[in-house]
């Protein structure tokens, strides 16, 4: 096999900061790479010196492409080339259809008039490329996540791309999204598209890649053939984190208590379709000490139960009642169910969790300002010692807690919002995917404080759609579908086959 | 002093006072734009822009507009905006007409039923904002056609006065001097000099604050330089108004509720969660927040300035007219972004947004004593304000 693609002793600087040093990485014809590395190793760096967002004399070392040197000067020079990266935080504009957005940029036009039937057509074949079968015109808004990624893909195959670059594809998405869209870089390798694939995920990286190189701290660590057979989990993690992490989950001690929270028959409707009954019938509970698992798939209401208890934020028509060491608790707004002792970290931290022009010690006595408060004056050097105590705690890693959290990495960032919900003192934590998008040291930093949570007697309930982490750190796992439980098994029953098929027999 | 020195040595150790300027360039930029606007038009008015009588003109000039930019500065903190403001002034003051002078009524009692009206005007907005999601814009727009229609209506296309001279000295009276020297005025250099003390001394407080906490402060040569400019700035001004009638009335109480928002804004729970609506609603909601009724009270409390302001407006020019307010939102608004505000709510500062209005008016009052036309005037507020938000955008391209 020829090599398509060579990045050499890449070094980039930023004011202050050596992003890349010394990168070198080599990519085959035909084959799928994986680039692992935590947070801030440089991944994203790496990839926008190659599509040119940081154009050719903006860093140190060459790039060959296709055996000539390359020197891009912006992404339409490397997308010329064929070279095309499809961020996570994918780049559709909701309100047009897919065709539209295929072609967006790119139209298929006579000077300037949009031809709508070669345009429709040809949409249609790549769309049939892709497995997506939904008519051309269908607005993107109306698609999921793991649809619009498809999307986004069909839109790369219409520039004639050779090498396809993605940035966490699977981060957004459910199990078995996830499976799909790896089977469809299977099958465009099995076409000739060769593929970059920037993945925390190390079962899917493990599944689908032909190498792996592994960056951390802006440096090559190694590169693993993976045809080789040499290719294992933990040699990935090790050379992540270089350090040898025996175990991906801290150990815990359990002793659940009596039951702290519970969940009777909880019902939610849609708030815009009334006829939509989002959550059916819904009990549980949970005990002081105990970290409860929800599994599901994505749209299987995880979220929507979590919002709905918490304040009903969401979902309309809500009935049921909420008892906390077995009393009815008042969670009918979000400020009466954090003082009913409820917490709850959003799945989306950016959007939802976080101020992120705000700085650290802000954002941590957000939810619970009062207590560094006296006759409604807010007392800052209280609050500075409350931020300056979470920040020892939780291990946020910052120069200060007047920093803008935006300035803060995935994991850090996680470890702020948790410090907000810590500060209310809670005694029923929810967690909606608590370690989304975060690299595995943090990772397993956030699980440390989950299990110190539970000693201390909270209840801990955890939705995920990382299967590992549930069966990790979960004490008892409620499986949901469509709405309601399907199944309850303990830490010891529990496994990923165990769990799939009490979704699948719904 | 011993703390002082802590403060500078310990934290900003490695940090020099360049270093510092360019960090905080925003701030800094606009007391010098300040200064350096004042100087010019000094210069080239040749001396009368500082003369006593014109600076106590500045500030009945420009008062009203900085009663407003308190108010809309928390609007949009909050993420919206208020486009009826100047017609709310304008509907203000003929109402306080229609009531003092057409119904007789007593200033004692038409001012708290104008300032309620004001709220209730406010609340109305601020209802469907909030609690209904229509955006500001659209709700205010509608809103500035309606109080503009009714202030017509209301006047009946006439212009209503004079008012009783009680309600003029809203505006145009003065405080009298308990030393009573007359000139030069005893109690505006006394003001003048215990407002310097107060502010040398907060400053001191914050600072040796800040050096306990570890908070990497102003460098010291930088904090002494920008507070000897503060402080002959307020003595300098207090000094020649002493020499023409003494502190106005309205300065007076501008000053106190530029105090009390500084307060509001940066110290109470109240004025921080204003900020985190702004910053992100749906975050602060699920932080259990009230972002609704926030909403709504930014809006009530910009239907009170504004009322404010137009009793203030129509005090001083002793009638109430249909112009009254006429494209005064705009003022206020620049005056707001000029002063550091962020467009998508979030950020601004309560002194960002009354230096801003100082801009506006040293530059209005400057341009009209050149005898600039009204044609030239608006180009060039416009072109400030342009340059004053792309100053704030460039800088904050650089710093990412």
């Amino acid at each position: 096999m020829t090599t398509l693609l060579e990045m050499r002793n890449i070094t980039k600087t930023f004011p202050g900061v050596k992003a890349l040093d010394d990168v070198s990485i080599a990519v085959r014809d035909g084959e799928i790479h994986a680039i692992c590395g935590e947070n801030g190793a440089g991944k994203s760096t790496l990839m926008k010196v190659l599509s040119g967002v940081y154009p050719a004399g903006s860093y140190e070392g060459e790039i060959v492409y296709d055996g000539a040197a390359a020197e891009f000067r912006d992404i339409r020079d490397s997308e010329d080339r064929g070279i095309i990266i499809i961020h996570q935080e994918l780049a559709l504009v909701p309100l047009l259809s897919i065709a539209e957005n295929i072609y967006l940029g790119n139209e298929r036009a006579q000077s300037g008039v949009i031809n709508w039937q070669e345009t429709f057509q040809q949409t249609e074949g790549l769309l049939k490329k892709v497995g997506l079968r939904e008519a051309p015109g269908t607005l993107v808004d109306s698609l999921g996540v793991g649809k619009q990624q498809l999307v986004e893909i069909a839109k790369a195959l219409s520039k004639n791309v050779r090498l396809l670059i993605l940035d966490e594809p699977t981060a957004a998405l459910s199990e078995s999204d996830s499976q799909a869209l790896l089977d469809l870089l299977l099958e465009l390798k099995a076409q000739g598209v060769t593929s970059i694939i920037i993945s925390h995920k190390l079962n899917e990286v493990k599944r689908v890649a032909d190498s792996v190189t592994v960056i951390r701290d802006g440096a090559t660590i190694s590169t693993i053939d993976a045809r080789g057979g040499d290719l294992t989990e933990d040699r990935i993690v090790r050379d992540m984190v270089g350090r040898d992490m025996a175990h991906r989950f801290p150990d815990r001690t359990r002793r659940a208590g009596e039951v702290l929270f519970e969940l009777k028959n909880w019902n939610v409707r849609h708030p815009e379709h009334r006829d939509r009954q989002m959550i059916r019938d819904l009990s549980m509970h949970v005990r002081a000490g105990e970290v409860v698992g929800i599994a599901g798939l994505m749209g299987s209401g995880r979220t929507e139960l979590a919002m709905s208890v918490f304040g009903r934020s969401y979902g309309r028509d809500i009935s049921g009642e909420v008892l906390i060491h077995g009393k009815p608790a008042d969670v009918s707004t979000v400020d009466r169910a954090i003082a009913a002792g409820l917490a709850y970290v959003t799945e989306d931290r950016k959007s939802l969790g976080l101020i992120l022009e705000e700085t650290i010690q802000r954002n941590t006595s957000l939810a619970n300002l009062g207590a560094v408060a006296k006759n409604g004056v807010v007392e800052d050097f209280r609050e500075t010692e409350v931020a300056e105590k979470y920040r020892r705690d939780l291990n946020i890693r910052t120069p200060s807690v007047f920093q803008k959290v935006m300035n803060l990495s995935g994991g850090n960032q996680q470890k702020v919002v948790l410090a907000k919900w810590l500060f209310t003192e809670p005694e029923v934590l929810i967690l909606d995917e608590p370690t989304r998008g975060i690299d595995v040291g943090a990772k397993y930093e956030i699980y440390g404080i989950i299990n110190e949570l539970s000693a201390a007697g909270k209840a801990v309930i955890m939705i995920s759609s990382e299967m590992p982490e549930l069966l990790g750190m979960s004490d008892r796992i409620y499986v949901m579908n469509e709405g309601s439980f399907v199944g309850e098994l303990n830490a010891d029953e529990a496994s990923q086959e165990r769990i799939m098929s009490l979704i699948v027999r719904e | 002093m011993d703390q002082i020195e802590q403060a500078n040595s310990e934290p900003s150790g490695g940090l020099g006072i360049g270093a510092y300027i360019a960090r905080h360039i925003r701030e800094y930029g606009l007391l010098f734009a300040l200064i350096a606007i004042m100087l010019f038009f000094q210069i080239v008015t040749g001396g009368t822009l500082l003369k006593p009588v014109n600076i106590t003109n500045l500030f009945l000039q420009n008062s009203y507009i900085i009663i407003m930019a308190l108010g809309m500065l928390l609007v949009i903190v909050g993420g919206n905006i208020d486009l009826s403001v100047g017609s709310v002034m304008g509907f203000i003051g003929a109402f306080a007409a229609v009531l003092i002078v057409s119904m007789d009524l007593p200033v004692a009692v038409a001012i708290p039923a104008c300032l309620v009206m004001g709220m209730a005007i406010g609340a109305v907005q601020g209802y469907f904002v909030a609690y209904w999601k229509i955006p500001s814009f659209i709700v205010t727009l509608a809103g500035m056609l309606v109080f503009r229609g009714l202030s017509l209506w209301l006047l009946e296309g006439q212009s209503i006065g004079p008012f009783p001279k009680s309600f003029q000295a809203l505006s145009t009276g003065f405080i009298a001097d308990p030393f009573g020297v007359g000139r030069p005025n005893m109690l505006a250099l006394a003001v003048g000099v215990a407002a310097v003390v107060l502010l040398v001394w907060l400053g001191l407080r914050a600072r040796s604050r800040d050096a306990r906490y570890g908070i990497e402060g102003e460098p010291l040569g930088l904090f002494v330089l920008r507070n000897a400019i503060v402080a002959a700035a307020l003595l300098f001004v207090t000094w020649k108004l002493a020499w023409f009638r003494g502190l106005p009335n309205v300065l007076l109480s501008m000053v106190i509720l530029t105090i009390i928002y500084v307060f509001v804004t940066e110290r109470t729970t109240l004025g921080r969660r204003v900020y985190a609506v702004g910053g992100n609603s749906k975050a602060a909601k699920l932080s259990g927040i009230r972002t609704e009724r926030l909403t709504f009270l930014t809006f009530v409390n910009m239907g009170l300035l504004a009322a404010l302001a137009g009793l203030v407006f129509a005090a001083r020019l002793n009638t109430a007219t249909p112009k009254a307010g006429f494209a005064v939102e705009l003022d206020v608004i620049a005056a707001v972004f000029i002063g550091g505000a962020s467009m998508s709510g979030g950020s601004g500062k309560i002194i960002g947004a009354v230096v801003g209005a100082f801009i506006m008016g040293v530059m209005n009052n400057g341009m009209s004593i050149l005898g600039i036309g009204i044609d030239y005037q608006q180009v060039i507020k416009g072109l400030v304000l342009l340059a004053a938000v792309f100053f704030d955008v460039y800088n904050k391209n650089k710093e990412a």
